[in-house]
């Protein structure tokens, strides 16, 4: 009998998964945005107000203006555990859904984006990687569809550095300085060593590479060395449950926290609040405020949460990187109406998408009227430049919440700029790619 | 009644000894290539290509790989990311140095250096066995990954230590990179797979398989009927990594398209490991069964909910996902411990027997 209803239950389960997925058929005027988000795992402390920003500026935009020019913003999550295989998985199960496909993709996993970037242009589903993945993707003449704007982590360690200079007096003060990196071991966590190496070549500092392997628990080892080293200066690329452990093993050898940055993935309040009051003082990087007093905020406590602020709070409301999820959500539904301007208003294919991108252009007056003026920066994106370099503040916290303490930092473009055109000549290279003329 | 070797006489010993001695097995199996051959590739869509039917055969690759060490000869291995890795990366550095070389070939030369990494680890098999044995490859995992990670030589200098897969022709079709559709790649994995578990069932059921299976009952008796236990255990653990690198390879190239260490880490020796144990230790069928069932129950369950039209948040529906796959391997462990392979004996005995099984 029981034999009988395992072979029953085998022969489901190996039946079942032989059906061929489907697609649900959705109505005509929406415009479909997938989301790879990772709500559990050793990543979910940055995964969830990250898939709850896009959710809530998605909805915001549909409850408040009807969509994008009329056409309805349809959205569907899929879990990816920040793990590149269930990346694919997930790709392949969203990037044809709605009436026109999937009209880009924000894979928030510099992995993911690595794994996507040679598919972008075979299924012409352009990707928004904001901040993160490939830099060499800045040269838009290689990388057509990708865009990495508004910065990227070589802009962004260039602008580190820059920003460790005025902090000593001058950028012949660094000269002897040491100063040390700890990163995620990963495509992500390494993308920032060969700007600091060039960079200690240009200014003779002195660099230590520190790797922390996957998930980042453990980095006792790791905060020993620099216990031992002393260095003037730790730059922080974390992700996940590794930034609180590093805030709290720094706080625990007492290092000044005033010198420990963490690139803009390492600064948000969950990498912060579990190490208490040793938290106090720790910087790291962001290109967009803190705060959330603005009027994109007031919208979405209002037409998302009907004014309940403290359900609004639970679901990350206000949090540094549900801030970049807005900055992130906007620059893809301005994406959209730019591409509009040209196609018209109705649901718009990758391609199209594509040109929307590229043709970029978000102004001090748009941002105004996106309740946004002071909330972050104008952009505007080129053909040949998908990733504008530009720069970044540094935020602080102070025990209760995150406070910019430098003005806009600039990058070292000169050392970076020629840096990504030669990286992206080498892929271009390696995978048979005429770069075009821009 | 359809199942029944009434009447099948042998007549020669070529027949009495060949792989599927029972014509209705025989029936079977081919039409269930010429359905993986000619039926799949035009009826399933991307999604169920590349999400499932692909990562399935690159985990049965390695399954079969992993099956030969530990089911057959006997040998615990917890290094099997650890020798994919190799493959992967030796694919990528012959690939990216000899642009014309087929990929096939670079496959298996890249296989061939996998191999040679697994004799270097399986020398201390010869000294110490079981869980001692195991924490010994676990060093092998660890080394190795640390090697890619650490020696920019292995993915070309490149800033992010990925390598990705170049696009490669054969005969005129794109079969690795971007370009490269899934059903290209689904067909060129499948060939793959094919081939090696045809020489894999050939290998276990020939002199060798033997010897293996001596040294995993009982090594001393094993060396006193003349079995060299040095050469034997060596030449598993060759012969094992020689698979996983090509399923190593293929994860990479045909794919995932590219990927870091990341990808062949501990978990992915611990997920071969339990497609060996679901699947049936020894059994070449059960390295399939084991893949089918650890790749395909988590997407399975992932989707299932919507199927039915039931809508719920996204992370508790991973909890449960991860809830019932953990309980599903406890069930068919406790129903059936050989695991899946010995399921389906069990079926087969009982269909000789329908409509009466007892």
């Amino acid at each position: 009998m029981l034999r009988n209803l395992v072979l029953a239950m085998l022969g489901a389960v190996v039946g079942v998964t032989g059906v061929v997925a489907t697609t649900p058929a959705q109505a005509e005027g929406e415009q479909f945005f997938p989301m790879l988000v990772y709500r559990t795992g050793a990543y979910a402390p940055s995964g969830i107000p990250i898939a709850n920003g896009f959710r809530d500026y998605y909805t915001m935009i549909n409850n408040r203006d009807g969509g994008i020019n009329g056409v309805t913003i349809t959205f569907e999550e899929c879990e990816t555990e920040y793990n590149t295989k269930l990346g694919v998985e997930c790709y392949e199960k969203l990037k044809n859904k709605g009436p026109t496909g999937a009209s880009l993709i924000n894979p928030f996993s510099t992995g993911i984006t690595y794994q996507l970037i040679p598919k972008a242009a075979v299924d012409e589903i352009p990707i928004l990687s904001m901040g993160y993945g490939r830099t060499a993707a800045a040269d838009g003449r290689v990388f057509e569809w990708v865009f990495n704007f508004p910065t990227t982590y070589w802009s962004q360690a260039s602008a580190f550095i820059r920003y460790v200079a005025q902090q000593e007096g001058g950028v012949d003060k660094l000269k002897g300085k040491k100063i040390a990196h700890v990163y995620h071991n990963s495509a992500y966590g390494k993308e920032a060593n060969p700007t600091l190496e060039a960079l200690a070549e240009k200014y003779g500092y002195e660099l230590t590479l520190l790797a922390v392997d996957h998930p980042g628990q453990e980095q006792k080892a790791t905060w020993l060395q620099i216990r031992r080293a002393k260095p003037d200066w730790v730059f922080l690329s974390g992700w996940g449950v590794m930034n609180q452990v590093a805030v709290k093993e720094a706080a625990a050898i007492k290092y000044p926290m005033d010198h420990f940055v963490g690139n803009w993935w390492s600064g948000s309040d969950a990498d912060v609040i579990p190490a208490g009051a040793g938290a106090k003082g720790y910087k790291s990087a962001t290109f967009h405020s803190p705060k959330s007093d603005f009027g994109v905020h007031a919208d979405i406590l209002k037409h998302v949460y009907g004014g309940d602020v403290a359900k609004a709070k639970r679901n990350s409301f206000g949090e540094v990187l549900y801030n970049r999820t807005i900055v992130n959500a906007m620059f893809a539904v301005e994406a959209v109406r730019t591409a509009q301007g040209k196609y018209g208003n109705r649901p718009l294919t990758g391609a199209e998408v594509r040109w929307g991108l590229e043709n970029f252009d978000l102004t001090e007056a748009r941002l105004k009227e996106l309740g946004m003026e002071g909330f972050t920066r104008p952009v505007k994106v080129s053909c040949a430049d998908h990733e504008t370099g530009g720069p970044i503040l540094i935020q602080q916290w102070d025990g209760a919440k995150w406070n910019i303490v430098s003005d806009w930092v600039q990058p070292i473009s000169e050392v970076v700029r020629p840096m990504i055109e030669k990286a992206a000549a080498a892929y271009a290279a390696e995978n048979n790619i005429t770069p075009r003329s821009c | 009644m359809l199942y029944r070797e009434t009447g099948q006489f042998k007549i020669s010993y070529a027949a009495d000894q060949s792989v599927f001695p029972i014509a209705q097995d025989r029936w079977f199996i081919a039409a269930a290539l010429a359905f993986a051959f000619l039926v799949v590739p035009w009826i399933a869509n991307e999604y169920m290509l590349q999400a499932v039917l692909i990562p399935l055969l690159i985990f049965s690759m390695a399954a079969i790989g992993l099956n030969l060490l530990v089911g057959y000869a006997g040998q615990l291995s917890l290094g099997t990311g650890g020798f994919m890795a190799v493959g992967a990366y030796m694919t990528y550095k012959l690939t990216t140095a000899f642009p014309d070389l087929n990929i096939i070939v670079a496959f298996l030369l890249a296989g061939l250096v996998a191999a040679g990494v697994g004799l270097v680890f399986g020398i201390p098999s010869l000294r110490i066995k079981g869980f001692y044995l195991a924490v010994a490859t676990l060093a092998s995992q660890f080394f190795l990954l640390w090697l890619f990670n650490k020696v920019a030589w292995f993915y070309n200098y490149n800033s992010s230590g990925t390598i990705t897969a170049p696009p490669r022709e054969m005969f005129g079709v794109v079969v690795t990179g971007p370009t490269a559709t899934a059903e290209v790649r689904y067909t060129v994995a499948l060939s793959i797979v094919v081939v090696f578990a045809i020489i894999a069932k050939n290998l276990v059921r020939g002199r060798i398989g033997r010897s293996w299976m001596a040294v995993r009952d009982m090594d001393i008796a094993a060396e006193i009927i003349g079995i060299r236990p040095f050469q034997t255990k060596l030449m598993a653990f060759a012969i094992s990594s020689f698979y996983c690198g090509v399923a190593g390879a293929m994860l990479v190239f045909l794919w995932l398209g590219s990927a870091e260490t990341e990808a062949f880490s501990i978990n992915e020796s611990f997920n071969v490991l339990f497609m060996v144990i679901i699947g049936g230790l020894g059994s070449i069928l059960g390295s399939f069964l084991g893949a089918a069932f650890i790749v395909g129950l988590p997407i399975f369950l992932t989707n299932a909910p919507q199927w039915f039209g039931a809508a719920m948040p996204i992370d508790l529906q991973k909890h449960i996902e991860i809830m019932l796959f953990g309980s599903m391997i406890i069930f068919f462990l406790i129903v059936e411990p050989h695991g899946l392979a010995r399921l389906w004996q069990i079926t087969k005995q009982k269909l000789r027997l329908w409509p009466f099984p007892y």
